[in-house]
């Protein structure tokens, strides 16, 4: 590391002021405290106050996200392979390999689009670049479906990043999640690409790798329940729960496997990144909201599926607990959490358009948090001066 | 005192851009994001209200000393009114696809806040000629946003300007789509909040 450090304090000067290359100051300054923790902290007010940037609290978050996104790319090698028919004769290495080769394209356009954009509002706003977009920018590809194309998630980045952080004032201001709107975005724009039966499952080949399929269609398990039939596979076969466990179906690239979600929840509870109440009752917002459909259910599966199906794990653990998104107050966490589990159901089951509800459902408790968080301070000063009140 | 002399030509000129009824006095939203989807809509309905304003103003401008104080408003809807029927009767018997396409929002011009804003504001103290100037400036500064806007949801919605087809089938074949994004009502409140975003990013004073 040592080495590093001299390099980048040999360099420094060319980015200060009179610099020759001051021009580029936020991209280094994002650089410096990215690879080091910086070494001023706040210096008035009253504040106790770290040293930690943001930027290293992010990094935990791509890193729980890392098992997920492997799975996923193992994934869209196996799901291609299913739909080929080669599954004996593929490896398990050419799988991930093809996977690797789908999903890179998708995770550099995710980011060269949307950290082009932040380095040039922080260049031109004369501020420090703003370190969200380490976390969106790995989102946004998990959450599409491995056929949507390349200009479509550009575009749909730039939007997400422009309207729905950029405008509010960047990093940490966002009302709503960054990369559910840039999903919403492609959902509203381009239904074609992100619903219906042609999307889910690679059918192109890359460099020799993975089989190029012709006409191919295989919907995701949720649509086969809206549809009211039984959740079937790339191959025909019906899933089992072990599918849903360990995510070897059609669904958007990171989303299907519980295990690897599973272990990135570990981490981000473990470090204490992500809260566990919010988390935990998203989880009890959905069972209760089942129990409430009781046997107005799809009867296609059981209904603890739906808690297996769709981005109800993902939206669970990766974008409900968003710190920045999500209700501040800790009571007000269980009602936000819950309002996501049980709005997800909802749309689930009574809306037959939206078989997958969890991205509108956070999308809407996240315009909901801050009145939640309001309601919430609001009682706690009523019943402080009901106490005051009475002991007088 | 001219026909253009300085004040009259502020009553045309400054609705245009400073006083812009739909982007700065944020007035007329609801038919703005209802009829947009469409070139050829907002065009017609652009020059109803231009109309219908400009017309209104002269003839509440010419009986202004008549008008008792307390019903006054009842005289402005019924002047209004009628002439908003006119224009509907006009474009059912000459542009019915139109017509219908706009369906109540001919109707609804009678609500729409620009036109009582701007008889009670302008027409109740100034004489017919400038009034006519502002009810000019008025609707049109209402409809070249409208304009503008149906402008940019027909080209990305529908790849087409007034119905005819302007991105080639060759675009769609390399795998270009439309956005829908841009059919729908939210797609006008984006774009009208662009609008606004590059009108105060340009003129400094209407920054708040």
């Amino acid at each position: 590391m040592k080495f590093l450090r001299n390099y980048i304090d040999k360099i420094k000067p060319n980015f200060e002021e009179g610099g020759k290359l001051h021009a580029f100051r936020s991209l280094f300054d994002g650089f410096e405290t990215f690879l080091f923790v910086p070494n001023d902290t706040a210096k008035s007010g009253v504040n106790i106050h770290d040293a930690i940037d943001s930027k290293r609290i992010m990094s935990l978050v791509v890193i729980a996200l890392m098992p997920a996104m492997l799975v996923g790319m193992y994934n869209i090698g196996l799901q291609n392979a299913i739909a080929a028919g080669t599954v004996e004769t593929t490896t398990w290495f050419s799988m991930f390999l093809y996977g690797l080769l789908v999903m890179l394209p998708k995770i550099a356009v995710s980011y060269i689009v949307g950290l082009g954009i932040e380095f040039t509002v922080a260049q031109w706003k004369n501020e420090e670049i703003h370190e969200g977009f380490l976390v969106s920018g790995i989102l946004i590809p998990m959450i599409v479906p491995v056929g949507c194309p390349l200009w479509i998630l550009a575009l749909a980045t730039a939007f997400a990043v422009i309207f729905a952080k950029e405008v509010f004032g960047g990093t940490g201001m966002n009302i709503v999640n960054v990369a559910l709107i840039a999903r919403a975005f492609i959902f509203f724009a381009y239904p074609s690409v992100i619903s219906g039966d042609t999307v889910w499952v690679a059918t192109e080949s890359i460099c020799g790798l993975g089989a190029t399929v012709d006409g191919y269609t295989c919907a995701t398990a949720l649509q086969h329940v809206a549809n009211g039939v039984a959740p079937v596979g790339a191959a025909g076969a019906e899933l089992g729960v072990c599918d849903m466990l360990f995510g070897f179906m059609p669904g958007s690239i990171g989303e299907t496997s519980v295990v690897a979600i599973a272990l990135g929840a570990i981490l981000l509870l473990w470090t204490g990144v992500a809260s566990w109440k919010t988390m935990l009752s998203v989880f009890v917002g959905g069972v209760v909201m089942l129990f409430v459909f009781g046997d107005k259910l799809p009867e296609s599966i059981p209904f603890w599926h739906h808690l297996l199906l769709g981005g109800f794990c993902f939206g669970a653990v990766f974008m409900a607990t968003d710190p920045v998104t999500s209700a501040r107050t800790e009571v007000g966490k269980y009602i936000y959490g819950f309002g996501i589990g049980a709005m997800t159901i909802l749309i689930r089951v009574l809306n037959p358009g939206y078989p997958e509800g969890m991205m509108l459902a956070i999308l809407l408790m996240n315009v909901t948090a801050p009145f939640i968080d309001y309601c919430v301070v609001q009682s706690n000063v009523n019943a402080r001066a009901k106490r005051l009140t009475k002991k007088n | 005192m001219g026909l253009f002399s300085k004040k009259n030509k502020e009553a045309l000129n400054t609705p245009l851009f400073k006083e812009n009824p739909v982007t700065v006095q944020v007035l007329g939203i609801c038919s703005a994001l209802a009829v947009t989807s469409k070139l050829e809509p907002a065009i017609v309905m652009g020059l109803s209200v231009t109309i219908i304003v400009a017309m209104a103003n002269v003839i509440i401008s010419l009986i202004r000393n008549t008008i008792p104080m307390r019903i006054r408003i009842i005289v402005q809807l019924v002047v209004v009114a009628a002439l908003v029927t006119l224009v509907s009767e006009v474009l059912k018997a000459f542009a019915y696809d139109v017509s219908v396409q706009l369906s109540v929002y001919i109707g609804l011009i009678i609500t729409n806040c620009i036109l009582m804003g701007r008889l009670e504001a302008f027409a109740m103290a100034n004489k017919p000629w400038p009034s006519f100037l502002d009810g000019i400036g008025n609707g049109i500064g209402y409809a070249m946003i409208l304009v503008v806007v149906a402008l940019f949801r027909e080209f990305f919605g529908s790849g087409a300007l007034l119905g005819i087809q302007i991105i080639p089938q060759s675009v769609y074949d390399a795998g270009y789509l439309n956005n829908g994004l841009m059919l729908m009502t939210p797609a006008a409140f984006i774009l009208i909040a662009c609008i606004v975003w590059f009108q105060r990013a340009k003129d400094k004073s209407l920054q708040e």
